[in-house]
């Protein structure tokens, strides 16, 4: 990849055009009879979505042999991050009206919301050691060891949308397929690496 | 491997810098605007359709709820926000998924625990219902409430047509099942047909009715057509749809969602703030075209018309 910085910027201004929708839909009246539940749900899976972009990164990156994938990994991730508190917002405001009590009560006594709220609160770590002086400041191992709780985000973002689900669980069952899929992938990478490792094409062959 | 020296290179061939900048800020220009739309519409085709919401309802008179601090809900939001899951379970592709769906000729069968079983066609049912104006708070298990004007008959003038004998205690209601025309029966979302039940004196209480329009007009397929119930004080799955059989039996009868959860859905689900849903609170509502939530009212408001049904009835236990 040659010009990373915009092929960054491509990345930055996608992963905004829902959001914005989003924005030019409400501001339209177009977000049909319940735009508050509409905007609550859609932030929610848009949260799952780039959290399963964002760990989908390193077994593309490894399978295809791509390494620039990885620089667009923080990116997503914080994207993820970035529509979580979007989600967890609407929900304090739409549903709660910002009535903190209310919001405690709600999550102690109903379990999909306080899995929902586990899932927001474990990226915050997450979000906050995502700058490169807190990765050297860190060390890069024990820094990769804290982002493995993004594994324990995931499960709990796809549970929460499981648990609240009526009685057709396809879309939830699907996130959750998914990630199962990207953690299998890691397990192997792991324990059989030779399946999964494939280096970027050398040049030249090594010098004898 | 070539290489060319810079001399070789005529100063007329190379690319003027300018040129080169203007040339890459249009490519980039171009990918931006190529991705950009090509997210945009992988977004609207999986985002769930929004149908336009609006204050008006089509050139249709505005009605007066007759509910002091309550407006009648817009036409376009009860026919674009459907639970519905015989055509899907997105309450927003309902109406799409139901728009071809062929409701005459239609018969209602009326039988079970009565002296004059008999079928009815759609006709014979609007001759003897002689439908007129309903205006009920209509509050769904999910949280979210609408007013309704529905055109409908108490139901109770069917069932005296069919003389229930002394048996009968409650009454058990089923929706066609046909694949064929309610596509998203091939799914097993849930067990089909849908079926609910009704205790004799609810089925007998003047505010249950059977609706067969809605805004004066014919019942839309996604609101139930051609034929449905509507018990105000119940959960709106309660108020089961497109119904082709009415059996009047001795024994509480199988009610779809409390077979499906019964711990979530009770055979009885009369609206109560004080009885939480196992995964969400039952205490207010969000009234569809509003921005706050409302109180959720006992009974959904009506009260004073039924809480004597169940005088004696701990409503924790039957819920």
């Amino acid at each position: 990849m040659k010009d990373i910085r915009f092929a960054r910027f491509v990345v930055f201004i996608n992963a905004l055009v829902p959001l914005v929708m989003l924005g030019w839909d409400g501001y339209h009246r177009n977000l049909g009879a319940n735009p508050l539940e509409f905007v609550t749900h859609t932030t929610g899976t848009l949260t799952l979505v780039f959290l399963l972009i964002s760990l989908a990164v390193t077994p593309l990156r490894k399978i295809l042999g791509l390494p620039w994938l990885i620089r667009f990994r923080r990116m997503i991730g914080l994207y993820a991050f970035f529509y979580g508190a979007l989600h967890l917002t609407a929900y304090v405001w739409f549903d709660k009206f910002f009535n903190a009590s209310a919001v405690v009560e709600d999550t102690l006594k109903r379990p999909f919301i306080a899995v929902g709220i586990l899932g927001f609160f474990l990226m915050v770590p997450l979000a906050i050691t995502s700058t490169n002086r807190m990765v050297k400041r860190i060390g890069g191992k024990r820094w990769r060891q804290l982002h493995r709780v993004v594994y324990l985000a995931a499960a709990a973002g796809v549970i929460h949308y499981w648990m609240l689900v009526k009685a057709d669980t396809r879309l939830p069952v699907t996130f959750g397929a998914v990630l199962a899929i990207l953690l299998a992938y890691r397990l192997i990478n792991k324990y059989l690496p030779h399946l999964t490792e494939k280096r970027p094409a050398r040049a030249e062959a090594p010098p004898q | 491997m070539l290489i060319k020296k810079t001399d070789d290179i005529k100063s007329s061939e190379i690319t003027d810098k300018k040129v080169y900048l203007s040339r890459r800020t249009f490519m980039r220009g171009a990918v931006l605007a190529a991705t950009t739309t090509a997210t945009g519409l992988l977004y609207r085709q999986l985002a769930v359709k929004t149908p336009p919401s609006s204050d008006v309802s089509n050139g249709r008179p505005a009605i007066s709820s007759g509910l002091p601090g309550e407006k009648a809900t817009p036409y376009e939001d009860i026919t674009n926000y459907n639970n519905f899951y015989e055509f899907s379970t997105s309450k927003r592709a309902v109406a799409e998924e139901a728009e071809n769906f062929v409701t005459r000729p239609w018969a209602v069968e009326v039988g079970g625990l009565v002296h004059k079983p008999g079928t009815y066609d759609l006709d014979d049912l609007i001759k003897l219902g002689q439908p007129e104006e309903r205006i009920y708070r209509l509050r769904c298990v999910e949280g979210w409430s609408m007013v309704i004007p529905w055109l409908g008959f108490p139901l109770s003038r069917l069932l005296s047509q069919v003389e229930p004998r002394s048996q009968a205690r409650y009454v058990h209601f089923e929706t066609l099942f046909d694949p064929a025309r309610m596509p998203n029966q091939n799914r097993a979302v849930l067990p089909w047909p849908y079926e609910e039940g009704l205790r004799m004196d609810e089925a007998l209480h003047p505010l249950t009715i059977l609706a067969t329009g809605l805004y004066g007009e014919l019942l839309p397929p996604q609101n139930g057509a051609p034929v449905r119930l509507v018990v105000p004080w119940k959960y709106g799955f309660k108020s089961i749809k497109s119904i082709v059989k009415i059996n009047l039996v001795e024994q509480e009868p199988a009610a779809t969602w409390n077979v499906v959860a019964p711990q979530e859905y009770g055979f009885y689900s009369n609206v109560n703030p004080n009885v939480d849903h196992p995964r969400w609170s039952q205490a207010t509502e969000r009234r569809i075209g509003e921005f706050g939530r409302r109180e959720t009212l006992m009974f959904n408001g009506y009260g004073d018309e039924v809480a004597h049904l169940y005088s004696g009835m701990d409503l924790k236990a039957y819920y």
